[in-house]
C-alpha cells in the first residue's frame, strides 16, 4: 500500500500532471478481492476475530488467567466460566481471547520481520545478479535444509530470560529465507526491463532503483507473501506452543490450549478446553489462506497481461 | 551426467561441514557435560577435574571439535545423560520405527496425489478439478498438528477405530502375521492424515505439467501422426509431467522428517521425533545434539538425491 502510493507520486511529479494511471498491483488485487464472495465474507470474519480478541482482552481480569486450584477443572456453561477452567483453575475463554490475540500478534510480528529482512536480501540478490546472488542463494539454501524447528525448541531452552520477543526473533531467523527466494525471483525477472535499464541510463543509484523503482512493481507479490506468511507463522508459533516450546508457559497462546489435548483425559472428555482453539486457529488459518489464494489469483492475471 | 552428479556431490559436502561445526557449538552452549549422565553425587570435584582435562574438556575449541568429529566417524554419539546408554543404541530402534512410519507415508502420499493430479490436470476447469482444488485447499491451510490431533479424536478416540499410542499392543496375538498386522493398524492413521496433508505440491506440479505439456510440440506431432490419444497421454504428457514429481521426492523426505516431532508426539509413536521431545524435556543434550546432526544429513542427503534423481531423468539438466 505503502509502496504504491510513493509510486504514484513519482509519476505525477515527474509527468507534470496527474496522468490516468494503468491499475496498480495493489487495486487490481483489491478489486479482484470485491468480486469475490467468499472473500469479503473471509475479510469479515477475520475482522470480527480480531476485535473479539484485541477487544476482548481488554476486559479479561487478570485474576482469570491467575491460578486457583479451588476452581479447577469446572466444566463448560458453569457459572463464571463459560467453557469452563483448566486443572489450575484459569478460565478457558479468557485464555482463548488473550491465546488468540497473542497468536496473531506473535504472526504478524514474526511476518513482518522476515518479510523485511526477505525483501532486502531479495532485492539485492536478484537485483545485482552474479557472485552476490550465488552467496546469499547458497546461504538460503544451506538455511532451508536445517532441521529449524529442532533447532528452535533447543534454543528455546538454552536462552537465558527467554521471551515473546526472544521467540519472534528465533522464528524469524529461519523463515525469512522462503520469502527472499520468492521476492528474488521475481526482481530478477524486472531488472531485465526497460524501466531498469532507462534509469540506470539516467544515472538513478542502485539503491534508488531498487528501493523506489523496482519495489512498486513487486507489490501484489508482497501482499501474498504477507497475507500467505502470517497465515503459516501463525502456524509455526502455534506449533511450537503445542509441543511446549513456544511461548512461556505465564503467555497463553492458542497453541498452548490445543496442547491440553495431548492429555488423553482432556482429549476424550474435556473437548471444550481445547476444541474451541482448534476452531479459532482453523477459522483463521482458513479466511487468511482463502484471502491469500484470491491475491495470488489477482496478481496472476495481471502478470498475463 | 557424471560431471553434473559429481559437482553436486562437492556443493553437499562443505555443507555438512558447516552444519556439523554449527551443531558442535549448539552443543557447546548446551548446559552439561560428558560425564553429567555418569557421575555419581559422591563423586570428589578434583576426579571431575581430572577428568574434565582427560577427555580433553579444556583444550581449544577446534581440537574439541575435530574429536569429535573423529568420534562421529567411529559411531560414537556420546552417552545418554538420563538413559545410561549410548546414544547410537538409543536412537537405533526409534529410527526404524520412524523409517516404517515415513515409508508408509510416502506411499499413501503418492498413491493419493498422482491420481487426483491426473484427473485435475485432464479436467482441467471442469467439476472434478474444482473438487480437488477444494481438497488441496483444505489439507493445505490446516496445520499439521491439528489435522492429528482432530484425526486421533475423532478415529481413535470417538470411533475407536485406530489404537491412540505406541507400534504395538501389547495384548497382541501370538505369531508373526498378527504382528505385523498390528503394527500396521497403528501406523495406519497417523501416516493416512500426514499423506493427506502432504499431496498439496506434488498434485499442483502434475496438473500444471499436464496441462502444460499437452500444448507442446511434440504432442502435437504425434496426434498428427495419428498416435491414439490414449498413448499420446500416457506415453508423452504424463511421463514428461512426471518428470518434477520424482525430484520433488528429496523435499517431501525433508518435510516427512520435519513433521515427525510433530506426529510422533500426538500419536505417542516412539519414534525419533518422540525421543527428541522426550529427551527435550529432560534436558538430554547428547541425544538432541545426534537427533539434529541425523536430520540434518538426512536433509542434505534427501536434496542431493533428488537432485541425482532430476539429472538421470532429465537430461536437459545436464546441459547447464
Amino acid at each position: 500500500m505503502l509502496f504504491n502510493k510513493a509510486n504514484k507520486q513519482n509519476i505525477k511529479t515527474e509527468a507534470g500532471e496527474p496522468i490516468s494511471l494503468p491499475p496498480s498491483g495493489f487495486k487490481l488485487v483489491l478489486k479482484e478481492l470485491l468480486k469475490d464472495k467468499f472473500a469479503i465474507f473471509s475479510i469479515l470474519v477475520l475482522v470480527l476475530i480480531l476485535l473479539f480478541t484485541f477487544l476482548g482482552s481488554a476486559f479479561v481480569s487478570k485474576e482469570s488467567l491467575d491460578t486457583n486450584i479451588l476452581d479447577g477443572l469446572m466444566p463448560a456453561f458453569s457459572s463464571g466460566h463459560f467453557l469452563g477452567t483448566d486443572e489450575g483453575g484459569k478460565d478457558i475463554l479468557s485464555l482463548l481471547i488473550v491465546g488468540g490475540r497473542n497468536s496473531i500478534v506473535i504472526g504478524i510480528s514474526v511476518t513482518a520481520i522476515s518479510i523485511i529482512l526477505g525483501l532486502v536480501i531479495g532485492l539485492i540478490s536478484g537485483y545485482f545478479g552474479g557472485v552476490v546472488d550465488d552467496i546469499f542463494m547458497r546461504i538460503i539454501d544451506f538455511i532451508m535444509v536445517l532441521p529449524r524447528f529442532m533447532i528452535i525448541i533447543i534454543l528455546t531452552t538454552i536462552i537465558s530470560n527467554y521471551n515473546a520477543f526472544t521467540l519472534i526473533l528465533l522464528i524469524s531467523l529461519f523463515s525469512w529465507t522462503s520469502s527472499a527466494r520468492y521476492f528474488r525471483s521475481f526482481v530478477l525477472a524486472q531488472r531485465e526491463r526497460e524501466y531498469v535499464m532507462a534509469s540506470k541510463a539516467s544515472g538513478s543509484s542502485n539503491v534508488a532503483i531498487m528501493f523506489r523503482e523496482v519495489l512498486p512493481n513487486i507489490s501484489s507479490m508482497i501482499i501474498i507473501d504477507v497475507v500467505l506468511g502470517i497465515a503459516g507463522n501463525i502456524g509455526i508459533e502455534t506449533g511450537l506452543s503445542f509441543l511446549g516450546y513456544g511461548l512461556p508457559a505465564s503467555t497463553p497462546s492458542l497453541g498452548t490450549l490445543i496442547g491440553y489435548a495431548n492429555d488423553p483425559v482432556n482429549i476424550m472428555s474435556r473437548p471444550w478446553v481445547w476444541l474451541p482453539a482448534v476452531v479459532m486457529l482453523l477459522i483463521i488459518s482458513y479466511m487468511i489462506n482463502y484471502v491469500g489464494t484470491v491475491f495470488q489469483r489477482a496478481a496472476d492475471a495481471r502478470q498475463r497481461r | 551426467m557424471w560431471k553434473t552428479i559429481l559437482r553436486r556431490v562437492l556443493v553437499m559436502i562443505p555443507q555438512i561441514i558447516i552444519l556439523s561445526i554449527l551443531i558442535f557449538f549448539l552443543a557447546k552452549m548446551m548446559p552439561g557435560d560428558p560425564f553429567t549422565g555418569l557421575i555419581d553425587p559422591k563423586m570428589d570435584v578434583n576426579t571431575i577435574a581430572k577428568l574434565k582435562q582427560e577427555y580433553g574438556l579444556n583444550d581449544a575449541p577446534w581440537v574439541q571439535y575435530l574429536n569429535w568429529v573423529k568420534n562421529l566417524f567411529r559411531g560414537d554419539l556420546g552417552m545418554s545423560y538420563t538413559q545410561h546408554m549410548s546414544v547410537t543404541s538409543l536412537i537405533g530402534d526409534r529410527a526404524q520405527n520412524t523409517f516404517w512410519l515415513s515409508l508408509v507415508t510416502i506411499i499413501l502420499s503418492y498413491l493419493f496425489a498422482i491420481p487426483m493430479g491426473i484427473i485435475a490436470g485432464r479436467y482441467k476447469d471442469k467439476w472434478p478439478d474444482q473438487t480437488i482444488r477444494i481438497f488441496n485447499y483444505i489439507t493445505f491451510a490446516i496445520p499439521g498438528f491439528v489435522a492429528y490431533v482432530l484425526a486421533l479424536w475423532l478415529f481413535g478416540y470417538l470411533l475407536n477405530w485406530f489404537p491412540t499410542t505406541g507400534t504395538v499392543s501389547v495384548s497382541v496375538a501370538p505369531g508373526i502375521f498378527n504382528y505385523i498386522l498390528d503394527r500396521a493398524h497403528h501406523i495406519i492413521l497417523p501416516a493416512l492424515v500426514a499423506a493427506l496433508i502432504s499431496t498439496t505440491t506434488t498434485v499442483q506440479y502434475l496438473r500444471t505439467g499436464i496441462i502444460d505439456n499437452q500444448v507442446e510440440d511434440y504432442v502435437r506431432t504425434a496426434r498428427s501422426k495419428g498416435v491414439p490419444e490414449r498413448v499420446v497421454f500416457n506415453k508423452h504428457i504424463l511421463r514428461n509431467s512426471l518428470l518434477p514429481i520424482t525430484a520433488f521426492i528429496g523435499n517431501v523426505i525433508g518435510a516427512l522428517l520435519g513433521g515427525a516431532v510433530m506426529i510422533e508426539t500426538v500419536f505417542s509413536y516412539p519414534g525419533m521425533g518422540k525421543l527428541f521431545m522426550e529427551s527435550i524435556s529432560q534436558r538430554d543434550y547428547p541425544v538432541l545434539t545426534a537427533l539434529i546432526l541425523m536430520f540434518g544429513i538426512l536433509a542434505i542427503v534427501g536434496n542431493l538425491i533428488s537432485d541425482i534423481v532430476m539429472t538421470i531423468v532429465d537430461p536437459r539438466i545436464r546441459v547447464k
